[in-house]
């Protein structure tokens, strides 16, 4: 996988994407505060949670995916992510290890649809078939389904680290991070 | 004690050092008298070596396969190599086996940010796991009074084991079965809170090296370890002998 070429007048098409995760990566994304604007000078932001965009567009220099993968849903998006992007980064401890979302496997998906369903629903209990995407029996992390080129671990994953890796990408180089999991 | 037998002293070299040791000493002892980083998780001054991690596994030229520091004594000559390629590559792979085979999930960990295991991945510069998780079902039995045990944690490093064998001497833990459903068990696999052989000291949850041993009452990243007794007992115990 090579670096982000070093175009000074072209922007870098940045993406990110969140799947089985709490946004907390996104957080930390936004943590960087007034950092923000400087990586704006370099960035287009072409697909995110606030991107008012249907379909997860072509020609992606950087995605940032947040969360692990756990349902079919999840599943069609990286693979379709993956496809349209050049380097790809995990971003957190969901994408990288499964993490939280991944603690599900130990009792299985139907053991929380039936919790969140029909345990706790107070009217017309019933698992919804439409609209919630069908869970995968396991939660796994994104590399265990596509290639993967940059591991960012942390739950989240600092805002200066955030920082720091989409820095060296922006400057061609292929960051590899030093940090502690969780 | 009996009459000391003269002490010899052995020549070898680590990653090309020349080195001397005393003929009884291991080649992680001498290593480490020499400042040369060899990672570890089972081992702890202060308790006998179990070998049980294979974290220091190491080369020693002609031997055909690889010797684990611990509890390989050095040899006149021998020619070790504690850093390569190779070596680093493996002790990376043992460490993904040792996450992918329980459920450590750092961030709601009783010791996320005190862990060894945790900060042994960041050491050895581990990005992430190769090989698949495994996600087992593991029990945790909190049916003692102060404490509580997380099987999902536990990486078999047998501290617990020994700790409570070598310094309390009550041997209330122990390992059973292999492979996949080697556990540690206390008693013959009763609950902890029925082990008629625990006393209750404590020394095993400040040994073990992660989240799998822990006081009751401590929330996420609130157990940090206080091992400071251990050197302190065994020296103690040497001196009375």
């Amino acid at each position: 996988m090579t670096g982000v070429p070093n175009q000074p007048k072209s922007k870098v098409r940045l993406a990110t994407v969140w799947l089985d995760g709490c946004s907390g990566c996104h957080m930390s994304l936004l943590d960087t505060d007034e950092r923000l604007v400087a990586l704006a000078q370099h960035v287009t932001v072409v697909w995110g949670p606030l991107v008012d965009a249907k379909v997860f567009p072509e020609n992606v220099d950087v995605t940032l995916v947040e969360g692990a993968v756990s349902s079919e849903e999840d599943l069609h998006r990286i693979r379709l992510v993956r496809s349209r992007t050049r380097i790809l980064v995990t971003l957190g401890d969901c994408a990288v290890t499964g993490n939280v979302s991944a603690m599900r496997n130990n009792f299985g998906a139907n053991a929380v649809l039936k919790r969140a369903y029909l345990e706790n629903a107070t009217l017309d209990a019933q698992v919804p078939r439409q609209v919630v995407p069908p869970l995968l029996a396991i939660v796994r992390p994104v590399h265990e389904f596509v290639p993967v080129d940059v591991f960012v671990p942390g739950c989240p994953p600092s805002a200066d680290l955030i920082f720091s890796v989409l820095s060296e990408l922006l400057e061609g180089k292929m960051p590899n991070p030093a940090a502690k999991f969780g | 004690m009996s009459p000391r037998a003269p002490i010899r002293v052995k020549t070898l070299t680590i990653d090309g050092r020349e080195v001397g040791a005393r003929e009884d000493q291991t080649i992680l002892e001498v290593a480490r008298e020499n400042n040369i980083f060899i990672p570890t998780l089972c081992n702890l001054a202060g308790l006998s070596n179990a070998g049980a991690c294979r974290l220091c596994i190491v080369e020693v030229k002609g031997v055909n396969k690889l010797l684990p520091a611990c509890v390989t004594r050095v040899a006149e000559g021998m020619e070790v190599t504690v850093n390569s390629e190779r070596l680093a590559k493996f002790r990376r792979g043992i460490l993904e086996l040792v996450f992918a085979e329980r459920n450590h999930v750092c961030s709601v960990c009783v010791t996320n940010g005190h862990c060894d295991l945790q900060s042994m991945a960041l050491r050895l510069g581990m990005t992430h796991v190769h090989f698949p998780y495994q996600y087992p079902r593991m029990p945790v039995d909190a049916s003692h009074e102060r404490f509580v045990m997380d099987h999902n944690r536990c990486i078999l490093c047998a501290r617990c084991v020994r700790v409570c064998d070598e310094i309390e001497g009550a041997h209330t833990w122990d390992i059973m079965s292999r492979g996949v459903d080697c556990r540690v068990i206390t008693d013959l696999a009763q609950p902890w809170g029925k082990s008629e052989s625990c006393t209750g000291c404590g020394k095993c949850v400040q040994v073990c090296p992660t989240g799998a041993l822990s006081e009751k009452g401590k929330s996420v990243a609130e157990m940090s370890k206080r091992r400071q007794f251990l050197p302190y007992l065994t020296l103690m115990r040497e001196g009375r002998r």
